[in-house]
């Protein structure tokens, strides 16, 4: 047994020091993000990260969807075992295979599609629902979007589609932080009642507190046990852009800037290093 | 005389439909997706005999090409079907991103190019999708002349891995090259030689290549005819050989002026053998409604106009 606790304090100064030592990066989103990613990768997918394959048979996929959370998702893929941990000291560096966003491209281990380009990822998962189906494989497919990015049209085509296929193997986690580039969600334009939307699509709406560990632990497995059902899963997750540092809360300024020295050391001395930093 | 005498025109997107339902028969992880237009790609038989391996999705053609790029993890190779308008400017994006950076084995099979759509007019005739698509890293851009080259580079591209855009048209065509042709992606075939011009064409303009080659001769002009079926890669080689030897060039093409086949064999020559060239191909403009071969001689894309390029070019030539 993983602690959890202890790896997502660790998850997030990855975050930090990755995005500080380039001066460029998404930290807000990452941070928010960094409990459900690391329930995710040490509690929930049942994945082979020292034998990685491309077309994933026999196991559970994720696919990130909003790429510009390429930061914590990378912390979890090398403290998971994708690949060395002091690899993360490359992040958006010339030569990396840790890419601003991520991408099949340069070939590291535990991504199975390039994201960035928003709207795309709930498609690309049912896609690999519908080719678990056919291959009789009866693992599940995890993808994680974000809230600003359901107001991409693509979204809701591949959300009638699921419905309409059935496709029951598929889990969606929407980071539902209320926060865009550009200021609230709400007001950038308002995603209205965002669980009717789901149902009415013919979806299985679950919601949770993205930063509550055992909440995150409990409804990833009440989605798991609502698969089979002939409904795809969403789970409305709450969470808070920049959990985790004081002073990266309650505002969307930190979706894309990276803090500077001084900022670095505030947040840094706010995260816990547990299992040591890269 | 015409040395290929087409006993019979045939569609060339029928030549996919048929290639297809092949393709079922032979491997299990060919499967095949339709945005609402499986019958004018004729998609029919292969629905038939493989129904669990068709997906339908709707009016959704972003959404197709990305589920096609989500099928390809768990070792599907999929096949998109819809016009090439829908399947290339209208998805570039998807293309980009979960095909190409991707490097996804998705086939994206796209009919009623060009202005032989006809009638449905200039919203539906994509003159610029052999651009697009030959700009992307990684993608593979094929344009079969006839109904047997359509059906054999159906086959053929499952046998290659990676991303294809495989562009063919509505109308019957002139159906001339071989039953059971074996395709070979990236060569450039050789039709007719000759010492005076080159006149390299592309998808339904090669029939139009060989019509003009006739009345050529019949001026005394021996013009060598290459069909170049696959677009990127470019078969470098054998154009050059043919450039040495002729010193000139007339490209023929569906497509617009920008981007398309023209573009890359003077992209070729002004690197390595510097040679006039003369393009047919519809020259910064967008269709409109007619009938495919009305069209086709207004916009200049006919052995008429294929002729005249040659007349031209040789006497830059000379």
């Amino acid at each position: 047994m993983y602690d959890l606790t202890a790896i997502a304090s660790q998850v997030r100064r990855d975050v930090i020091r990755m995005i500080s030592a380039v001066q460029s990066g998404h930290p807000g989103g990452s941070l928010g993000c960094a409990d459900f990613f690391t329930v995710l990768y040490f509690d929930v997918l049942r994945h082979n990260p020292t034998t990685f394959t491309m077309d994933g048979k026999g196991e559970d996929l994720f696919f990130l969807s909003n790429g510009h959370l390429s930061a914590a998702w990378y912390s979890v893929l090398a403290r998971s075992g994708y690949f060395p941990v002091r690899e993360l000291g490359s992040f958006r560096k010339l030569n990396s295979r840790l890419q601003g966003h991520p991408t099949t491209h340069e070939g590291l281990p535990g991504i199975r599609m390039s994201s960035g380009s928003l709207g795309q990822g709930l498609s690309v998962g049912a896609g690999a629902g519908l080719a678990k189906k056919m291959n009789r494989d009866d693992h599940l497919v995890y993808v994680l979007t974000g809230d600003g990015e359901l107001q991409e049209g693509q979204i809701w085509e591949a959300a009638m589609f699921a419905a309409a296929r059935k496709i029951d193997n598929l889990i969606v986690t929407v980071d539902y932080n209320n926060k865009q580039i550009d200021g609230p969600v709400d007001q950038v334009v308002s995603l209205g009642n965002l669980r009717a939307k789901w149902e009415a699509f013919g979806w299985e709406v679950l919601e949770m507190n993205g930063n509550d560990i055992p909440d995150v632990q409990n409804t990833l497995g009440k989605a798991r046990s609502q698969c089979g059902k002939e409904k795809p899963v969403v789970i409305l997750m709450h969470t808070e852009m920049g959990f985790g540092v004081d002073f990266m809360m309650g505002t969307h300024k930190w979706h894309g800037s990276a803090p500077n020295a001084e900022q670095t050391a505030v947040a840094l001395g706010q995260l816990k290093e547990t299992v040591g930093d890269y | 005389m015409n040395p290929f005498p087409s006993t019979e025109k045939k569609e060339t997107r029928a030549g996919f439909g048929d290639g297809l339902l092949e393709l079922g028969k032979q491997n299990q992880d060919v499967v095949a997706l339709s945005a609402d237009l499986s019958g004018s790609l004729k998609m029919d038989a292969f629905i038939g005999v493989f129904p669990d391996r068709f997906i339908q999705v709707g009016i959704a053609e972003a959404n197709m090409i990305s589920i096609a790029a989500g099928l390809t993890i768990g070792g599907k190779i999929p096949f998109t079907g819809t016009f090439a308008n829908f399947s290339t400017g209208r998805v570039y994006d998807q293309i980009r991103q979960s095909v190409a950076y991707s490097n996804k084995n998705v086939k994206i099979c796209a009919s009623h190019a060009g202005l032989t759509l006809g009638e449905d007019g200039a919203t539906h005739q994509i003159l610029e999708d052999i651009g697009m698509m030959r700009m992307l890293p990684n993608m593979t851009v094929i344009v079969p002349c006839d109904y047997n080259q359509t059906r054999a580079a159906t086959l053929a591209i499952a046998d290659y891995f990676g991303p294809v855009y495989l562009r063919f048209g509505r109308p019957k065509v002139p159906n001339f090259t071989p039953p059971d042709q074996p395709f070979e992606i990236g060569k450039a075939q050789k039709l007719v030689d000759g010492e005076d011009v080159t006149i390299i064409a592309t998808g339904h303009m090669v029939w139009q290549a060989l019509e003009a080659r006739e009345i050529l001769l019949e001026k005394g002009i021996r013009a060598e005819v290459i069909n170049i079926h696959t677009i990127k890669p470019f078969d470098e080689e054998a154009v050059l050989n043919s450039v040495k030897k002729t010193g000139c060039v007339v490209t023929a093409e569906e497509h617009q002026r920008n981007g398309g086949l023209g573009d890359a064999v003077a992209q070729l020559l002004c690197r390595y053998y510097p040679a006039p060239v003369e393009m047919v191909a519809v020259n910064d403009s967008f269709g409109e409604s007619g009938k495919p071969e009305e069209l086709m001689v207004k916009y200049g894309l006919d052995s008429a106009h294929i002729i005249d390029a040659a007349l031209k070019v040789g006497s830059r030539h000379s």
